[in-house]
């Protein structure tokens, strides 16, 4: 047989610069599949999943046996797996390149992490098996609430939380608990204007009327209004520290005496512990309680928005009033206080919080990413984070305005503003911008402090190569935003999808699929 | 220090970049009595990624895993098999380790899982609509009590005796803060669900009945009456499912008149992983939907017409609202969504009606081979996969002895409701497709051991 000599061509013809991309047949390009829901491709006869043929029995469903289609579609293994495979690459994630969302922390997600969490020992473990066979999964619940409690200076460690704003909620029950003990009936809670949206949502929830504390021109709590407004009905002040600004608060352990002196008590949001974690610990602030975002400090993953989990140090004023369950160490036991033994000595806790005893998955992937640091490695962290969102403030503050910059080092993330860009143009124009350059916006228009906020947390996981590219892309957005091009208004060009219609989606909300004729019908 | 890119030469270059001469003159704002001038004693340090993974492999081996030993727990957890496929497509990063989709143009994956999620569990639940997920089935069944007092503007719930007593606990603890009246009984061992005590208990002041479908018992009875009586008085019914399976062999809460159901969504793709992180399913009718907590997703239109998804109704949501919004909560469980969605899809409805099946034909037979074991009565008339056993002494020391030989027993109910000692003999048994009949037959010889 002889090879023919002319086949397929190897180097490619020159490209013209006005080439125009073709519309392709499917609306796919290339890598960048399109892919329907699984409504219009699945059937509900389809299954990816064979069972036992299951033994004849009589029904003893009462009766109540689901009759009429259900509706769900199914599809075979290999379909289910392009499915989602195709919908991932629709992402963008922490694995794919720096993801700077100040306050939201998106660090690296260890993948040991990952391997321990399922580990069968763990992974496949009742809540409610026999405490002598899980003896080691309360072990891991008793050696990182140890950490936590070293870490922070604390007295001790409620681990149920289910999130941060969980992790809130249980902090002023415990509040709340201790001042009816003392029955000292307080109404106020003071949050200072900078405060993540959840601070005064968890306060009102909790029954309390939330009042705002101003800022001073340097973007910290203003002691003075804050002494001022302290009374006999003030419950407690809610302060992130270090601040949604990512500046530490500088006056906080004066802030705690006033607040103590006041009786009342300081809660502190601790969504931003690891810009401190290793280096300052809040107890030595004079905090009662504070919540630790196991998936921002200790990086769990945020899975696309969620699971958190969020444990909540108490001081020993308050203390006796934390939450069932807990983990004790009796002799070389771990026991499981739950309200079956609570009684005997913990009779004031303000009850149960959620059903079982919190995010084992998360506890295990913690605590694993904790011992791979140790003490020296945290401090670290901590150290790295906060040079990181230094190098990012002083590379970029020639050409974006720094509302704070002025007054020294930012902690973690820094913040700017939109001051200084073309009329019309926005915060948002930035960070579209910025998915055309490959990047993760920032969070926007978030601490509501400053005008068109844009904070940016690179967090201690990304290399100096990766910030100088993540500065050079900031840095052009800046300067086009400034010039005011137009063409950033349109942004994103390369993203799976354009700017989307939010004000659509809400004001005719489609919240699940219908099939298009009996949608049709419904017009 | 393996998850730290930074160089020494890096940190040296990126100080006189700032203007710093070290690291520590960036925390110069922290006051020199709070810092630590060194790493805090008494810790261990940085480890190799072998020790760590030795130092935890350790502890889980101090466990004794469900697969290990013939399993029969449920109580609101249940152990049911997760295809390899669906822990695989968690892992993928872009699912993994994304954030919440804020920036919809890149999160088009999540948003079209979540809309999908949205729609199964809706379907499922035999409701209108759906919200992206709660934390857990506890939280969304408080969330349901807070709602339906935001919508009737009453505040007094109805908890039936058969709801989980987990569920009650939070409900109460969260009560005594908002103001809520909650009225509530411990179960008794009766074959009869207490839909009639409920109904009686109804009246202008009712806000809602919350019941629990099977319930903690394991007991099923038609939810229409308790509807028809709710709404008569112009209260709500709320329905709790702790086991969503059922929903593939019995009547959806949402068809028998419940105006929200919620959920526990963890049998389906997420595992035990002892109590958590699990999957909070929240489902209510369309009438409702703006003062549903928690994210939803919408579908919508990017500016060249295509379809895409983006989370919406935030005008409900705190970081907009404040102190005004419908709840605190800032997460959904994103992950363990996925894999119920995942699970679901590999499944599908005929797949749902197998599982279902198979685990009421075994259960079945579990039941009435336990049933046969000297000093031990079934309870229950009606069940799915789980049933209560009366035994002839108290089931917690029954419980504790069976786990000494190996055979992980039920959950006793002197565990669940200590406050009622007067059914301290119950024992809640759940039996999945996971089950053999070697471990029926395991269970059972041991139980008559123990019972001798």
């Amino acid at each position: 047989m002889t090879m023919l000599k002319e086949g397929r061509p190897t180097a490619p013809q020159a490209v013209a610069e006005a080439d125009e991309a073709p519309v392709t047949a499917t609306g796919n390009r290339a890598l960048m599949l399109e892919e329907a829901l699984i409504f219009e491709i699945g059937s509900t006869d389809t299954t990816g999943v064979d069972f036992a043929q299951a033994p004849q029995v009589a029904s003893r469903l009462g009766s109540l046996a689901r009759t009429g289609s259900i509706g769900l579609p199914g599809l075979s293994e290999q379909e289910t797996v392009r499915h989602y495979t195709r919908l991932s690459r629709q992402n963008y994630a922490i694995d794919l390149g720096l993801f700077p969302l100040g306050s939201c922390t998106m660090k690296h997600n260890p993948r040991l992490n990952e391997k321990v969490a399922r580990m069968p020992g763990f992974a496949d473990l009742h809540p409610l098996a026999p405490q002598s066979t899980v003896q080691g999964a309360l072990a891991v619940i008793h050696e990182l609430a140890a950490w936590l409690v070293t870490l922070t200076g604390m007295h001790s460690v409620a681990m149920s939380p289910k999130a941060g704003a969980h992790g809130e909620l249980c902090g002023l029950l415990a509040i709340r608990a201790a001042l009816e003990a003392r029955g000292d009936a307080r109404s106020v809670i003071l949050v200072p204007e900078s405060a993540h949206g959840t601070n005064p949502a968890t306060a009102a929830f909790c029954g309390y009327k939330v009042e705002d504390i101003p800022a001073t021109p340097d973007g910290r709590v203003d002691l003075e209004a804050l002494k001022a407004r302290l009374g006999p009905d003030v419950a407690a002040v809610m302060i992130t520290n270090p601040n949604t600004c990512g500046l530490f608060e500088r006056d906080m352990k004066t802030i705690s005496d006033a607040v103590h002196a006041a009786g009342a008590f300081v809660y502190c949001d601790g969504a931003n512990f690891n810009a401190i974690v290793g280096r300052v610990r809040p107890g030595d602030l004079g905090v009662d309680a504070m919540h630790i975002n196991l998936h921002k400090t200790f990086s769990t993953p945020h899975g696309g928005g969620g699971p958190g989990s969020g444990p909540v140090v108490l001081s020993q004023a308050l203390a006796p009033f934390a939450p069932l369950p807990f983990v004790e160490k009796q002799g070389d036991r771990f026991v499981l206080v739950e309200e079956e033994t609570a009684e005997d000595h913990h009779a004031q806790t303000f009850g149960r919080m959620v059903a079982f005893h919190g995010q084992m998955g998360m506890f295990t992937r913690a605590l694993t990413y904790i011992l791979s640091h140790g003490a020296d490695g945290l401090r670290q962290v901590a150290s790295d984070a906060v040079l990181n969102a230094n190098y990012i403030l002083r590379s970029l503050d020639d050409v974006l305005d720094a509302p704070f910059g002025g007054s020294g080092p930012c902690m973690h993330e820094a913040l700017f503003s939109d001051k200084g860009l073309a009329e019309g143009f926005t915060t948002l124009d930035i960070a579209k911008g910025l998915i055309d350059e490959g990047f993760h916006p920032m969070t926007m228009y978030f601490p509501l402090v400053v005008h068109g906020a844009m904070l940016v947390e690179p967090t201690e996981t990304e290399s100096k190569a990766a910030l100088d590219q993540f500065i050079l892309a900031l840095r052009s957005l800046a300067e086009r935003a400034k010039a005011g091009d137009e063409a950033l208004k349109g942004a994103p060009y390369f993203a799976p999808r354009r700017r989307l219609d939010e004000t659509l989606a809400a004001r005719k909300p489609v919240l699940t699929w219908t099939e298009p004729a009996l949608a049709q019908a419904a017009e | 220090m393996r998850y730290l890119p930074l160089t020494d030469a890096d940190r040296q270059d990126m100080l006189s970049v700032i203007g710093a001469s070290s690291v520590d003159d960036l925390f110069v704002d922290v006051p020199a009595e709070a810092g630590l001038s060194g790493k805090i004693a008494g810790l261990p340090d940085h480890a190799s990624e072998l020790a760590v993974e030795r130092h935890m492999a350790a502890l889980a081996r101090k466990n004794l895993s469900a697969g290990e030993a013939p399993f029969f727990l449920g109580a609101g957890a249940y152990r049911h098999h997760v295809p390899a496929s669906v822990d695989h497509l968690i892992q993928r990063g872009e699912f993994l380790t994304a954030y919440t989709p804020y920036q919809p143009e890149i999160a088009q994956g999540t948003l079209q899982v979540l809309f999908e999620f949205q729609t199964q569990v809706a379907r499922l639940l035999g409701c209108d609509v759906a919200n992206a997920s709660m934390y857990d089935g506890s939280t969304a069944c408080w969330e349901a009590i807070g709602m339906a007092r935001r919508i009737t503007r009453r505040g007094k719930a109805i908890l039936s005796s058969g709801l989980h007593p987990h569920y009650v606990s939070v409900a109460n603890t969260m009560a005594k803060f908002t103001g809520d009246a909650l009225v509530h009984a411990a179960p008794t061992l009766d074959a009869a669900t207490d839909i009639d005590a409920l109904i009686a208990g109804i009246d202008k002041d009712t806000s809602c009945v919350v019941v629990q479908y099977p319930d903690i018992l394991g007991r099923i009875a038609d939810l229409t009456p308790l509807a028809d009586a709710a709404h008569a008085a112009g209260a709500l019914l709320v329905a709790v499912v702790t086991e969503p399976v059922a929903l593939g062999a019995i009547q959806a809460p949402g068809h028998m008149g419940a105006d929200i159901v919620v959920g526990e969504g963890q049998s389906i793709g997420v595992g035990l992983q002892f109590g958590g992180p699990y999957l909070g399913l929240f489902a209510c009718k369309q009438k409702y939907v703006r003062q549903m907590p928690g994210r939803l997703c919408g579908e919508t239109v990017d500016a060249a017409g295509k379809r895409g998804f983006v989370l919406t109704l935030s005008t409900r949501e705190q970081h907009i609202r404040r102190e005004k919004a419908t709840s605190n909560i800032c997460t959904n469980s994103g992950l363990c969504a996925l894999a119920f969605s995942i699970h679901m899809t590999l499944l599908g409805e005929r797949g749902l009606r197998e599982l279902a099946t198979l685990n009421h034909a075994l259960t079945v037979q579990a039941a009435d081979r336990l049933a046969q074991v000297p000093g031990v009565r079934l309870l229950n008339d009606s069940f799915f996969n789980e049933f209560t056993l009366v035994l002839s002494k108290d089931a917690r020391e029954v419980v504790r002895n069976l786990a000494d030989k190996g055979v992980l027993g039920g959950v006793s109910l002197g565990r669940l409701f200590p406050d009622a000692p007067g059914i301290g003999n119950g024992l809640v048994v759940a039996v999945t497709e996971t089950v053999t009949a070697e471990d029926i037959e395991a269970f059972a010889k041991a139980l008559e051991e123990e019972l001798a």
